[in-house]
């Protein structure tokens, strides 16, 4: 039934409209604008249903549109969707019902102004996966940064100013390096496509140096090992709903535009320089797993645990190159355990920082210090907590392991020590999470404000029942997601291995 | 047969576990009768078909079923499957998990009787019968690791049942961390498993076995070695974590911190075992490698012999038979060291059988002290509660290796397998596993004569409530008394000697020690016999008798003992320091170098330098160029004047050649 329409484009605007909507509305009436904001993300997630429904695998682009935008420049207004592309749409638009909910009665300052700018950043984030001309997304990319901002700056904690400047300008400093890369490479390529951009032939020094000016976007992005020290700032400071997006979707970004354009663009590069990459992705395993063990704020702690999962996305796409030497098969299982592992961490980390602010809303504390027994006054609660702290720990029939699996199984075709250090996390990710869980949840009533603790409202508990669900059958049953990746990623890989031997 | 029976086995107790647990989630409070009705049913008709189905595959001669049941992800040419193999080796273990199970959980309806937690956990026991059901019914390595995850999960549950108790809480991170960094080497070893044989299905790895005998792998700055040792050495840190080998046995004595029913049931009988399961199943891979067998064997003889001693000086009487148990898993581990799987295989299921007796058993007695668990204020519990008694005695008998007793068959089978090797160990391993049997004997009896005989200790309300515990308790012991006897006499010959595991455990014919041992098997009456003249009984025999010289004829003496053998009592106190390196060593230094990570890498180096700094050093020069910008005319003008001065001068040199 959705024949002929500009499907992605829905996706895109009409949250945006949502926004701008709520905007004009303003704070006369927050019951109506509360509804408006929900009815608009549950209408975007339902129009991003026909993506996955009528999505063909191995259909290569699908559901394009293109435009000229500036003609001159040979810019387009393209969108188009891929196997990588389409399960991290669906991701954001499930996410974002999730993040209105969360917001519903929590938030009592300019709740429309609130619910716009994730409405807003909704649209903003939908382009950035399903742009194919490179001005576009990067338009795309850099406006994301607005209503983050705002998000962080307006609704966020004491520090925000201090978070929101460092998230603000690391990030952009990294983009930055990208638009001189993306330019540079319109001239060689003659149009802003991205597909253009494929199998350029660019000389070696050339790839290099496109792929670091890349690899400053990217790697803040996700962020990689060093330059992953705004991430616990902002997740400190940032509203539930922001953390939740900023854990769920914007750090899928990054390591999106690793696949997007870093591996097809400057295969040859990404070959000579994977051992920086795989170092990045080993420490972040390693050593952010040791730093999470030691942090006194839950939300950092789940800040720094997600720097950790998405070591595991990174070392999935840039071993490939150390398998492919040793085996014809494997590179393939890594990229889609990253990808994997992408979804996942989508659900479980927003899970947790759910899990998090429900704690937060009630006790106004993120310090472990200050609950012990919650499960006496919260037993419902508590349940769900465990439930996604082991997830979070990556426990086979959660999603959290499959994605794991699948990169420790590649990795050691690679190198016994990259399997090795990989899997530490079995190790690091259960100490540092079942830690947290024994000191808030276990124990004895710790204080009077768990005392008085009120057990999960309806809509809280329906939040996180539904990323429950989204948890167990995904650990259950990947199959699903895994075909619908399986082909792009394949093609994917052709793309880097022949411009890797070209 | 009906092969949808085999899904049902593990449904039905899962189904169970969803009636008895999801409501409470929900909110809703079930009656009590609901949640042990519905989990026993579940049980106890997947007891039933497990029966039926040991019924087929034995005499019925049901061929070996290898089936998918769904596939959980194709990949990159590999097919991740969740699917059952049931053989005899697979029916037999859920014969044993069903029925223990079973008895559990009618026990529990006693012993959680006024337990406001009682129907969680039902819902957990049945959600652990289908954890371990999907574990021993596996076809493939994911699937295995699944449940082998997944009983972890419940194990980390139940011993923590009591949440608020701190030592609990402690203990249950600690099994789950522990098992955690057994599960580390056990990714490792499946990951070898797919890069090696390109599936992660039993029936074509086990195929392939052979052709992959020589083949090595490079481990960088190490060497290279031979793959299939290095994968099942791997394999095996799994089971050593699952199977509370040292040195991942700490979690072990600890896990008594959960409910009685479940240290019988997970802790003794069927979890704790899964290790032993694990390589008899993969026996294919490890006949290959000498060198993995070797180490198999002589952690198994370590932990067999060093951890009996443990049980000596231990006073709670729940630690006691938890390191009873981590010894006699330390037996069954030797008996696979030496190829003699299927003798360790017959030790799981006697040792299932009556160590579910006797840790029921104290939790019978438990229940009667009034949770007391303390053996010196124990004493003369006989006469107030016969049933638990004798039914304790046969499991004591049973456990020491008196002959016609189920344990007897087994133990003295794998000695005399250690005995008939030559594997590299063996020798040092056959006088563990002989000195072992006088340890045995030792901390059995002390324990029982502690409990049921000489003064009673206890204070005096404690003995005027004192008596026999209800028939939801005693039942199940009697019931499990009754395999504790009859079931070695019965099973050896075929188990030991016989065909039952043919297809299903290889052994090289050159390693095949049972082989050797059986040449002189005359039936299980006669081996009985014989082993009243061996040395193995009569160290057992020792072993009782030093029980009753200290605890029964001279009370006073161990005492005197403890203080004479001051530093050898301390060092047993102590564990052998284990808890020790691991708590202050291990996670200590984890935290430390978590602390230099952050403050000073994180917080130093890239925020403090580079992040800040660089912030600060932009700051520094804006700060320098803005005194420039003082906004008064005459300091431009000043500035104008200067500089045009200084491109005149430049512009005249350059015409006058003064700079050549």
């Amino acid at each position: 039934m959705f024949e002929g329409w500009p499907l992605l484009s829905l996706l895109v605007w009409l949250p945006i409209a949502g926004g701008l909507v709520l905007l004009a509305i303003g704070d006369r009436a927050p019951g109506a604008v509360r509804g408006l904001a929900l009815a608009t993300a549950v209408l975007t997630f339902l129009l991003s249903l026909p993506l996955w429904t009528q999505f063909q695998p191995a259909g290569g682009m699908q559901f394009v549109e293109s435009v000229d935008w500036i003609p001159s420049f040979g810019v387009k207004y393209a969108l188009g969707v891929d196997g990588i592309a389409m399960p991290l749409i669906i991701l954001t638009t499930f996410c974002m019902i999730l993040v209105v909910l969360a917001g519903w009665e929590v938030i009592q300052t300019k709740p429309a102004a609130y619910f716009a700018s994730f409405l807003i950043m909704e649209g903003i984030m939908v382009g950035v996966f399903a742009a194919l001309d490179a001005i576009l997304f990067y338009v795309f990319w850099e406006a994301m940064l607005v209503p983050m901002f705002l998000i962080i700056g307006i609704w966020g904690g004491p520090n925000r100013i201090y978070a929101t400047i460092k998230f603000f300008l690391y990030t952009f400093l990294g983009s930055v390096l990208m638009l001189v890369a993306l330019v540079y490479l319109y001239n060689q390529a003659g149009s802003f496509a991205i597909a253009d951009f494929y199998g350029l032939g660019l000389p070696h020094q050339t790839q290099v140096l496109i792929f670091l000016a890349f690899l400053a976007a990217f790697a803040v992005k996700v962020p990689m090992w060093p330059v992953h020290t705004w991430l616990p700032d902002a997740h400190v400071e940032a509203p539930t709903g922001g953390s939740v997006i900023l854990a769920a979707i914007m750090l899928k970004i990054g390591a999106y535009g690793f696949l997007r354009f870093s591996l097809p663009i400057t295969p040859e590069a990404s070959m000579s320089l994977d051992w920086l990459l795989i170092a990045m992705s080993l420490i972040a395993v390693v050593y952010i797993g040791l730093v999470a063990l030691v942090q006194q704020d839950m939300k950092k702690l789940i800040a720094y645990s997600s720097i950790a999962h998405m070591g595991f996305v990174t070392l999935g796409f840039f071993m490939i190159f150390r398998i492919l030497v040793n085996s014809d098969s494997g590179a393939l299982l890594a990229m889609q355990g990253g990808m994997v592992q992408m979804v996942s961490h989508g659900f479980v980390s927003a899970a947790m920082f759910l899990c998090v602010g429900v704690l937060y809303d009630r006790v106004h504390s993120r310090q472990i210090a200050d609950y012990g027994g919650v499960i006496n006054t919260m037993p419902k609660f508590a349940a769900f907590f465990v439930l996604f702290a082991m997830a979070n720990a990556g426990l086979p029939g959660t999603s959290g392991f499959v994605g794991e699996f699948m990169v420790i199984l590649a990795a050691l075709k690679a190198n016994f020590w990259y399997a090795v250090l990989a899997a530490s996390t079995l190790i690091f990710g259960a100490a540092y999470t079942l830690w947290m869980v024994k000191r808030v949840v276990f124990g004895e009533v710790g204080n009077k404000h768990v005392a008085e603790l009120q057990d999960l409202s309806g809509r809280e508990f329906f939040i996180l029942l539904v990323l429950a669900l989204a948890v167990l059958g995904l650990g259950l049953y990947p199959a699903p997601l895994v075909e619908v990746m399986e082909p792009t990623l394949q093609q994917l890989l052709q793309v880097v291995t022949a411009g890797r031997a070209g | 047969m009906n092969p949808s029976i085999y899904l049902w086995i593990p449904l039905l107790p899962l189904i169970g576990a969803l009636v008895a647990g999801l409501p409470g989630w929900f909110g809703f409070k079930l009656p009590r009768w609901v949640a042990h009705t519905a989990t026993i049913l579940g049980v106890g008709v997947a007891c039933a078909l497990s029966a039926v189905v040991f019924y087929q595959h034995y005499w019925g001669g049901a061929p070996v079923y290898n089936e998918t049941v769904y596939t959980w992800a194709v990949t990159d040419g590999i097919s991740f499957q969740v699917g059952f193999l049931v053989d005899r080796l697979t029916a037999m273990m859920m014969l044993v998990v069903t029925f223990v199970s079973l008895m559990v959980h009618v026990y529990t309806i006693g012993y959680m009787h006024d337990d406001p937690g009682y129907n969680r956990f039902f819902s957990y026991i049945a959600l652990f019968t289908f954890s371990m059901l999907m574990l021993v019914m596996a076809n493939n390595f994911m699937q295995l690791f699944f449940g082998w995850e997944a009983v972890g999960l419940v194990s980390y549950l139940l011993i923590g049942f009591w949440y608020t108790r701190p030592t609990a809480i402690f203990a249950n991170l600690k099994a789950f961390l522990v098992n955690r960094v057994g599960d580390f080497g056990f990714v490792l070893g499946i990951a070898g498993v797919l890069m090696y044989f390109g599936s992660l299905d039993y029936a074509p790895v086990f195929e392939a076995a052979q052709s992959q005998a020589d083949a090595t792998i490079t481990i960088p700055g190490l060497g290279t070695f031979s793959a299939l040792t290095v994968i099942c050495i791997l394999l095996f840190v799994g089971a050593m974590g699952k199977s509370a080998q040292a040195p991942l046995h700490v979690w072990l004595p600890d896990s008594m911190e959960g409910p009685t029913p479940i240290s019988a049931l997970i802790h003794a009988a069927t979890m704790v075992t899964a290790g032993i399961f694990m390589v008899a199943r993969m026996s294919p891979l490890y006949e290959l490698s000498d060198a993995a067998l070797s180490f198999v064997l002589l952690v198994g003889a370590f932990t067999a012999f060093f951890m009996g001693l443990l049980g000596i000086v231990q006073n709670d009487i729940k630690r006691v038979i938890a390191y009873s148990t981590l010894s006699q898993l330390g037996y069954m581990v030797v008996a696979l060291g030496v190829s003699a799987y299927a003798a360790g295989v017959f030790h799981l299921m006697t040792h299932a059988f009556f160590k579910a007796l006797l840790f029921l058993g104290a939790g019978s007695v438990i229940i009667g002290m009034h949770h007391e668990q303390d053996i010196s204020k124990m004493g003369g519990l006989r006469k107030y509660m016969p049933i638990t008694h004798w039914t304790f005695l046969i499991g004591n008998l049973a456990l020491i290796g008196t002959p016609f007793f189920a344990g007897f068959y087994s133990k003295d089978a794998i000695i005399e397998a250690v005995h008939a090797s030559d594997r590299f160990g063996a020798g040092i391993a056959y006088w563990a596993v002989l000195s072992g049997v006088f340890v045995t004997a030792l901390y059995s009896f002390r324990l029982y004569f502690l409990v049921f005989w000489g003064k009673e200790r206890m204070d005096h309300h404690t003995r005027e409530h004192l008596h026999e515990s209800p028939a939801v308790v005693w039942l199940p012991l009697v019931a499990l008394a009754v395999p504790s006897v009859i079931i070695g006499y019965l099973w050896a010959e075929p188990m030991l000697f016989g065909d039952f595991f043919s297809g299903m455990i290889h052994v090289a014919a050159n390693n095949d020690v049972l082989a050797r041992i059986g040449e002189h098997w005359h039936g299980p009456a006669a081996f009985a016999l014989h082993g009243l003249i061996t040395p193995t009984f009569w160290l057992a025999v020792a072993g009782v008798a030093v029980a009753w010289f200290l605890y029964m004829a001279r009370p006073e003496l161990p005492a005197v003992i403890r203080e004479r053998a001051g530093v050898l009592y301390r060092i047993l106190i102590n564990k052998y320091g284990f808890d020790a390196l691991y708590i202050q060593g291990f996670a200590g230094l984890g935290r430390l170098i978590g602390q230099l990570f952050w403050k000073v890498g994180d917080q130093g180096l890239i925020d403090g330098l580079l992040v800040n700094g660089s912030a600060r050093t932009v700051g520094r020069i804006s700060a320098g160029i803005r005194g420039l910008q003082s906004g008064y005319l005459y300091h431009y003008a000043f500035a104008m004047i200067i500089g045009l001065l200084i491109l005149l001068t430049y512009f005249v040199g350059q015409w006058r050649g003064w700079f050549a």
